[in-house]
C-alpha cells in the first residue's frame, strides 16, 4: 500500500498546484499575523479564511484528481492489488499531501505566533477538515461517472456546507425564536464539520462572551472535555463515513 | 485452468453476458471472436475483475476468483485501449510496475521492450505517444511478468505490420511454453497460425468453443475466416 501512496504523492507534488496552495496559505497566515498586533484577533481572521479556503481547495482538487487518476487506477486494477488498497492509497496520498500543505502553510505560522491549545486545535481542525473534504470529494467522484457532473456535485456539496447550511440554521432560528432552541441547534451543528470547527475555535476565543445566552449554552457543552472529545470524534466520523461508503461503491464499480 | 460457470452481466437494460459457461486449459491459445458489442471485452474484464459480474462463479486453478485479487499476478493483460497516467514517462511507468510487484518472485521478460525498441524512448511522456506506441507499451507490460495466462484484447489493432508480426511470433513462443493465451481480434487472417481453439460469442452468449481440428472437420475448410463464416451462416439458419 505504501508504494502506491508514494506514487500518488510524487504525482501530486509534480502537479505543483499543492505547492501553490501551500505558498498561498503561508502568505495569508503570515500577513494576517503581521497585520494584527493581537494574535487572538489574527487567529479569528485566519479561522474564517481557513474555514472558507481549506474545504474548497480540498474538495475541488481531490475530485479533479480522482477523475484524472482514472487511468492510473485502471492500470493498477489489472495488477494483483486489492481494490480497497488502491482506493485507500489514493485517499491517503491526497489527504496526506493536502494536510502537509496545510501544516506547512498555515500550521507553522499559527504555532509560531499562537503557541496555545487554541492554536493547536485550529491546526488539528484544519487537517481534519482537509481529510473530511477529500473523503467527500472521493465519494462524489465514485458515484458519478461523468466528470463535469462529479465536479459540479463536489462544488454544490461545498456550497451546502459552507453557505447553505448556515442559512438553514438561521432560518430555523428565526422560525423558532420563541422556543429554547440552543440545545437542538447545538446538535444540528454536528451535521456540518465546518460549523463544528468554527464553534469549537470561537468558543476558545474571548469573543464568545458576545454570543449571549446561546454562547453560554454552547460553551457549557463544547467547552467541557466531553463536548470536546465528542466534537473530535464526530469530525473523525465525518472522514470515515464518506470514505467507507466510497470504498463500498468502488468495490462494486465496473470499469 | 480457468473455469467459468453461469456468468451473467447486465449493464442497465442491456444483458451483456448470458450464462457463459466454459473451461479452458493450459497450453491452449484461444481466439475469442464475435461481432462488435457481443460481450467479448466484458467477458475479459470479468475474468480480470475489472467488471463485477451479476451472477456466476469463476475459478482460477480451482480457486474461486470472484472478488479475489491475488490470482491476477498470474495474468498478463493487454487492454484494447491502453490508458496510462499522462504525466509519466515510459521509463517511469515500467519502473513503477516493477516496483509495485517487486515482492512477487518473477523472472522478468523484457524481450518485447527490446524488440519494439521501447528502451530507446524511455523518456517519452505517455500523453505524447501515438496509438501504436501505446499498444507496444501495453504489450510489453502484459508480457513483462511472465504470467501463466495472457489475455490480449485486440493486440494487433494499430500496430504496424512489422511489430504486429513480432508480436505474433512472441505469442507463438509463449504458447510453446504451455501458457494459456486468450486473444480477441477481428482480423481472422492474423489468427490463423496462432490459435488452437475458437470461442465464438454472439449477443452475450457463447455459441461454440471448439478446437481448430474439429472446426476443420465440421466445415471442410482450412482457412479460419471461411470456417467462421460457414459457422455463422449455420447459426443464422438455426436461429
Amino acid at each position: 500500500m505504501h508504494k502506491i501512496i508514494k506514487y500518488v504523492v510524487i504525482d501530486i507534488i509534480r502537479n505543483r498546484i499543492v505547492l501553490g496552495y501551500t505558498f498561498f496559505l503561508l502568505l495569508i497566515s503570515l500577513s494576517v499575523f503581521s497585520l494584527e498586533d493581537n494574535t487572538a484577533k489574527g487567529l479569528l481572521t485566519l479561522l474564517n479564511l481557513i474555514l472558507f479556503i481549506v474545504p474548497l481547495v480540498s474538495v475541488i482538487f481531490s475530485t479533479i484528481y480522482t477523475y484524472n487518476s482514472a487511468e492510473f487506477v485502471e492500470l493498477l486494477l489489472s495488477q494483483p492489488l486489492q481494490r480497497k488498497t488502491i482506493w485507500l492509497s489514493l485517499f491517503s496520498g491526497l489527504a496526506s499531501s493536502l494536510c502537509t500543505a496545510f501544516l506547512v502553510g498555515a500550521g507553522i505560522p499559527i504555532l509560531l505566533y499562537e503557541t496555545s491549545l487554541t492554536g493547536i486545535m485550529l491546526v488539528l481542525c484544519g487537517m481534519l477538515l482537509t481529510a473530511i473534504f477529500v473523503s467527500i470529494a472521493m465519494l462524489a467522484a465514485v458515484y458519478t461517472r461523468d466528470k463535469a457532473k462529479g465536479i459540479g456535485v463536489a462544488i454544490l456539496l461545498w456550497i451546502y456546507f459552507a453557505l447553505v447550511f448556515d442559512g438553514l440554521i438561521l432560518f430555523l432560528l428565526f422560525q423558532f425564536s420563541d422556543y429554547p432552541v440552543e440545545k437542538p441547534l447545538m446538535m444540528l451543528s454536528f451535521l456540518n464539520p465546518i460549523d463544528l470547527t468554527r464553534i469549537l475555535i470561537l468558543l476558545r476565543l474571548d469573543i464568545s462572551a458576545l454570543m449571549g445566552y446561546t454562547g453560554a449554552v454552547f460553551k457549557m457543552f463544547m467547552g467541557s472535555s466531553v463536548g470536546l472529545i465528542l466534537s473530535f470524534v464526530s469530525l473523525c466520523l465525518w472522514t470515515m463515513i464518506p470514505l467507507i461508503l466510497s470504498v463500498r461503491k468502488f468495490n462494486r464499480k465496473d470499469l | 485452468m480457468i473455469r467459468i460457470e453461469n456468468l451473467s452481466k447486465r449493464f442497465g437494460k442491456l444483458q451483456v453476458l448470458k450464462q457463459i459457461h466454459f473451461t479452458c486449459n493450459q497450453g491452449e491459445c484461444i481466439a475469442l471472436i464475435g461481432p462488435n458489442g457481443c460481450g467479448k471485452t466484458t467477458l475479459i474484464k470479468s475474468i480480470l475483475g475489472l467488471v463485477v459480474p451479476d451472477t456466476g462463479e469463476m475459478y482460477f486453478n480451482n480457486n474461486k476468483m470472484n472478488a479475489q485479487w491475488s490470482y491476477r499476478s498470474k495474468i498478463g493483460y493487454m487492454p484494447q485501449i491502453g490508458r496510462y497516467p499522462d504525466n509519466m514517462s515510459i521509463g517511469q511507468l515500467f519502473t513503477m510496475m516493477k516496483d509495485l510487484r517487486k515482492h512477487e518472485q518473477h523472472i522478468l521478460d523484457e524481450s518485447l521492450i527490446k524488440t519494439f525498441g521501447i528502451d530507446n524512448m524511455l523518456n517519452k511522456r505517455m500523453n505524447t505517444l501515438s496509438g501504436g506506441t501505446r499498444q507496444k507499451v501495453s504489450a510489453a507490460l502484459a508480457f513483462l511478468f511472465n504470467a501463466d495466462v495472457l489475455i490480449l484484447d485486440e493486440p494487433t489493432a494499430g500496430l504496424d505490420p512489422l511489430s504486429s508480426e513480432q508480436l505474433k511470433e512472441k505469442i507463438i513462443e509463449e504458447k510453446a511454453k504451455g501458457k494459456l493465451i486468450l486473444i480477441t481480434s477481428h482480423i481472422l487472417s492474423e489468427l490463423d497460425e496462432v490459435v488452437s481453439h475458437i470461442m465464438y460469442m454472439q449477443e452475450g452468449e457463447l455459441i461454440f468453443y471448439k478446437d481448430i481440428g474439429t472446426l476443420q472437420n465440421e466445415t471442410a475448410e482450412t482457412k479460419l475466416s471461411k470456417m467462421i463464416a460457414k459457422k455463422m451462416i449455420e447459426n443464422k439458419q438455426y436461429a
